[in-house]
């Protein structure tokens, strides 16, 4: 990345991420102050439907699409050691997307489209919000398609090669985007802005929650993906030791995105519109996806122990003491662990219906995803920032101490802010409630809770806030000494020899992918234009 | 493609998976692993084909424009049914922003089962510290049967968005106590249900 183009494109992406995440924070700290019933004069649905719609839209769409894109090119030109493929695609990318931010972000602030980020049917927004969250998503292929074109070329040039690890994540992350995005899509094509514009007069929602859950499940691990890069290619070599295995990850990968993709009705496990049959299957494969977090779990603590024990650690536990705590990469990969781990038992309570069935839908599901979303997965993309900005700007990082306190903070105020909601959930609270209003004895117990999370926000804010400033003083200082480092790649403890093909390519995978999706999906999909059904016809909010 | 090229492949595939570097620790995690999430996915195959716990989906359809035609759903079939069997039916609605009939009663430790559909956009509803909760989608049946151990007043929530009044959708639910519980007299002899 020596190249001043390629550093300008990935630090604009990542700046469009950043901006949506703080401004996103602030929002989130109005929420659960206006949903304590704390300040009545807050007290607005309409404005707190308006916000929690941008909130999600922006964290959910915008922070992890623009960071992961911006990542992805920072990925492909480090590790791949050659120059980004059609930078001119590149920033078309950009602004198709950044367009779309805009032109949903119209209607989305000034209450038009409180339809919340799951745009669930038959509740329908102007239809600026949905084309420009199609502009978004066809931006996010020109990435895509980059990226692929890279892997290819690259293979090409190299053959027999192996693949760098981080690009081989970085691709399949690409291809698993592809495929996910494919529903989202089509229920956006074909049923949302067709009906928002008045085209045709009514939609099923059945067949609409059936294809955004198609998306809904993947879509996380789209996020997670570079999280778990970071575990594997830059921890290990932070930590000053030696990344476990290297075919591990590849096949922890692979797994991943295929099983990823085909059990998606984990979000359906309440719904009327799909049957028992399909639920049972796409459960027994919710269940299969946990293992290659359980095995990326282990690797990176094998890592980890290794570095420990390199610098002199002993004993059972001693290797953790001798850890360099004030590296933010490691840092932040112990406390994300520490998120994944309670985010973990979390998601099994989600994954078995019968549980399930206690908690849908209640804050506990809020809580979980602020957990493992905002928790597990943002805590990387924080300390990814704070590794490749220095690369970036090459100035050196404003302040190591306070990108430390800003760490912690961000750990503190999440589980400040999640216990509580977890525990709102179990005790009956729905989710995405304005305020108050059940006149139920219940409801008295919910109160000290909500107060826990208004304390959690706030330590929230100030750490996003505290980010952005580290990032916006390293860009802006007139430091004189320009660093001129490059982005580290673990190696591995057992150099990787020769891989069989199945591990340094996606051909054979991306067909299973696709005999997966039409067994999982095929019937479910098909179902609608066999059944009887009266469609919906649009409503407001 | 041919049967022996498949067979082949796929000893190909065994070796080289044999052929990978493995760590014994590794091995032992990723076997521990595994056994982990078979034990839950038998816990979860047990129930679903012994004991019969399942999650809702009963694929029925209904025309949600037009349920007050509807003979199941029209305003005097709501409510608590009981039929000659002494099965007891529960039939509500859901529209923005009430569940109707405002209030029911039900029996503890009796099988129900609620029939749940939407007159106008997705709805949720829970009865907070019981299992009974399910999406309500507009154009299908949601049919769910649960038993409330414990009696007592519940609320039943919205827990889907469904608009800006969403929080102020909620009716009210009286468990009461087994014996001490009466069919709603107007209502007995409705007769079977109309849908099937
Ligand atoms: C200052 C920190 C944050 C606070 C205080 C906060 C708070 C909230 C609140 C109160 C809601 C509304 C939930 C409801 O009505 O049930 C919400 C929704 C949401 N939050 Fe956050 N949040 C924060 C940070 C984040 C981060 C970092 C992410 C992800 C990267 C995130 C992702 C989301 C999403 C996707 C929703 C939409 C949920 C829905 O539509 O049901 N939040 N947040
Ligand atoms: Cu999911
Ligand atoms: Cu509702």
């Amino acid at each position: 990345m020596n190249d001043a183009s390629e550093r300008k494109l990935i630090l604009s992406h990542f700046w469009v991420a950043f901006i949506a995440f703080v401004v996103a924070c602030f929002m989130g700290e109005y929420q659960v102050l206006e949903r304590s019933g704390f300040i009545a004069a807050w007290d607005s649905p309409s404005v707190y439907f308006a916000s929690v719609s941008t909130h999600g839209v922006l964290m959910a769409f915008v922070l992890t699409t623009f960071f992961i894109m911006g990542f992805g090119y920072a990925i492909a030109a480090s590790s791949l050691k050659q120059p980004l493929w059609n930078k001119p695609l590149a920033w078309l990318g950009f602004w198709m997307a950044l367009i779309g931010v805009v032109l949903a972000a119209i209607p989305l602030l000034s209450g038009k489209a409180s339809v919340l980020y799951t745009f669930y049917p038959p509740i329908v927004a102007h239809a600026a919000f949905y084309i420009g969250a199609t502009l978004l998503v066809v931006g996010s292929w020109f990435w895509c398609v980059i990226m692929l074109v890279m892997f290819k070329q690259w293979k090409q040039a190299n053959p027999g090669e192996t693949m760098p690890l981080a690009m081989f994540a970085t691709a399949m992350n690409a291809l698993l985007w592809l495929w996910t995005s494919a529903g989202v899509a089509v229920e956006v094509l074909f049923q949302l802005i067709p009906l928002s514009l008045g085209w045709i007069d009514t939609i099923d929602p059945g067949l609409a929650r059936t294809l955004f859950a198609w998306t809904l499940h993947p879509i996380v691990y789209f996020w997670l993906i570079p999280a778990y890069i970071a575990f594997y290619v830059f921890v290990p070599k932070q930590a000053g030791g030696y990344l476990f295995s290297d075919e591990m990850a590849r096949l922890a990968f692979i797994v991943l995105a295929v099983f990823a993709l085909p059990i998606g009705f984990h979000h359906l496990y309440m719904d009327p519109e799909q049957a028992k049959g399909w639920k049972f299957l796409h459960a027994i494969g919710t269940f299969v996806v946990a293992l290659p977090t359980l095995v990326t779990g282990f690797t990176v603590i094998a890592s980890l122990e290794i570095a420990g024990r390199l610098r002199g650690g002993k004993g059972m536990l001693g290797w953790v003491v001798c850890l360099p705590w004030t590296n933010t990469m490691v840092l932040a990969v112990i406390l994300s662990l520490l998120m994944l781990i309670f985010g973990g038992f979390g998601g099994i309570v989600n994954a078995s219906y019968a549980m399930n069935a206690m908690v849908h839908n209640t804050a506990w599901v809020p809580g979980h995803f602020h957990l493992i979303f905002a928790g597990t997965t943002v805590i990387m993309y924080l300390a990814i920032a704070y590794y490749v900005w220095p690369i970036l700007v090459r100035k050196p990082l404003f302040s190591q101490p306070l990108a430390i306190v800003q760490l912690w903070t961000w750990f503190l105020g999440m589980t400040i802010l999640t216990t509580p909601w977890h525990v709102l959930g179990l005790l009956g609270q729905p989710r995405r409630i304005s305020t108050v209003v059940y006149n139920n004895l219940l409801t008295l117990a919910w109160k000290p809770y909500e107060f826990m999370m208004i304390f959690g926000g706030l330590i929230l804010l100030g750490s996003a806030v505290l980010f952005i400033y580290i990032l916006a003083k390293t860009q802006l200082s007139a430091s004189a000494e320009t660093v001129s480092v490059t982005i580290e790649f673990a190696e591995p403890l057992h150099a990787v020899e020769s891989l069989p093909l199945w591990l340094n390519d996606f051909k054979l995978w991306n067909k299973v992918i696709a005999v997966l999706m039409a067994i999982s999906f095929g019937y479910p999909i098909l179902q609608f234009f066999f059944m009887d059904t009266s469609g919906s016809s649009p409503w407001g909010y | 493609m041919q049967k022996e090229s498949l067979k082949q492949q796929l000893q190909n595939l065994s070796s080289q998976i044999s052929a990978m570097h493995l760590d014994h620790l590794e091995r032992k995690w990723i076997t521990i692993s595994l056994l982990v999430i078979g034990f839950f996915v038998g816990i979860m195959t047990i129930d679903a084909f012994f004991h019969g716990i399942n999650p809702p989906g009963k694929v029925e359809t209904v025309d949600s424009a037009s349920l007050h035609l509807s003979k199941e759903f029209a305003e005097e079939n709501l409510g608590v049914q009981v039929d000659d069997q002494g099965n007891i039916t529960v039939r509500m609605v859901a529209g923005r922003y009430s569940f109707f009939p405002k209030h029911i009663s039900v029996p503890a430790e009796t099988r129900l089962t609620f029939r749940w559909v939407s007159m106008d956009v997705l709805h949720g509803v829970h009865i907070p510290m019981t299992n009974m909760s399910t999406m309500i989608v507009p154009g299908y049946v949601a049919e769910i049967t649960t038993t409330f151990p414990k009696p007592g007043e519940y609320p039943m929530l919205c827990n889907e968005y469904c608009g800006l009044g969403h929080n102020h959708m909620w009716s009210n639910i009286s468990v009461i106590a087994k014996e001490n519980w009466t069919t709603p007299a107007k209502l007995v002899s409705k007769g079977g249900p109309s849908h099937e």
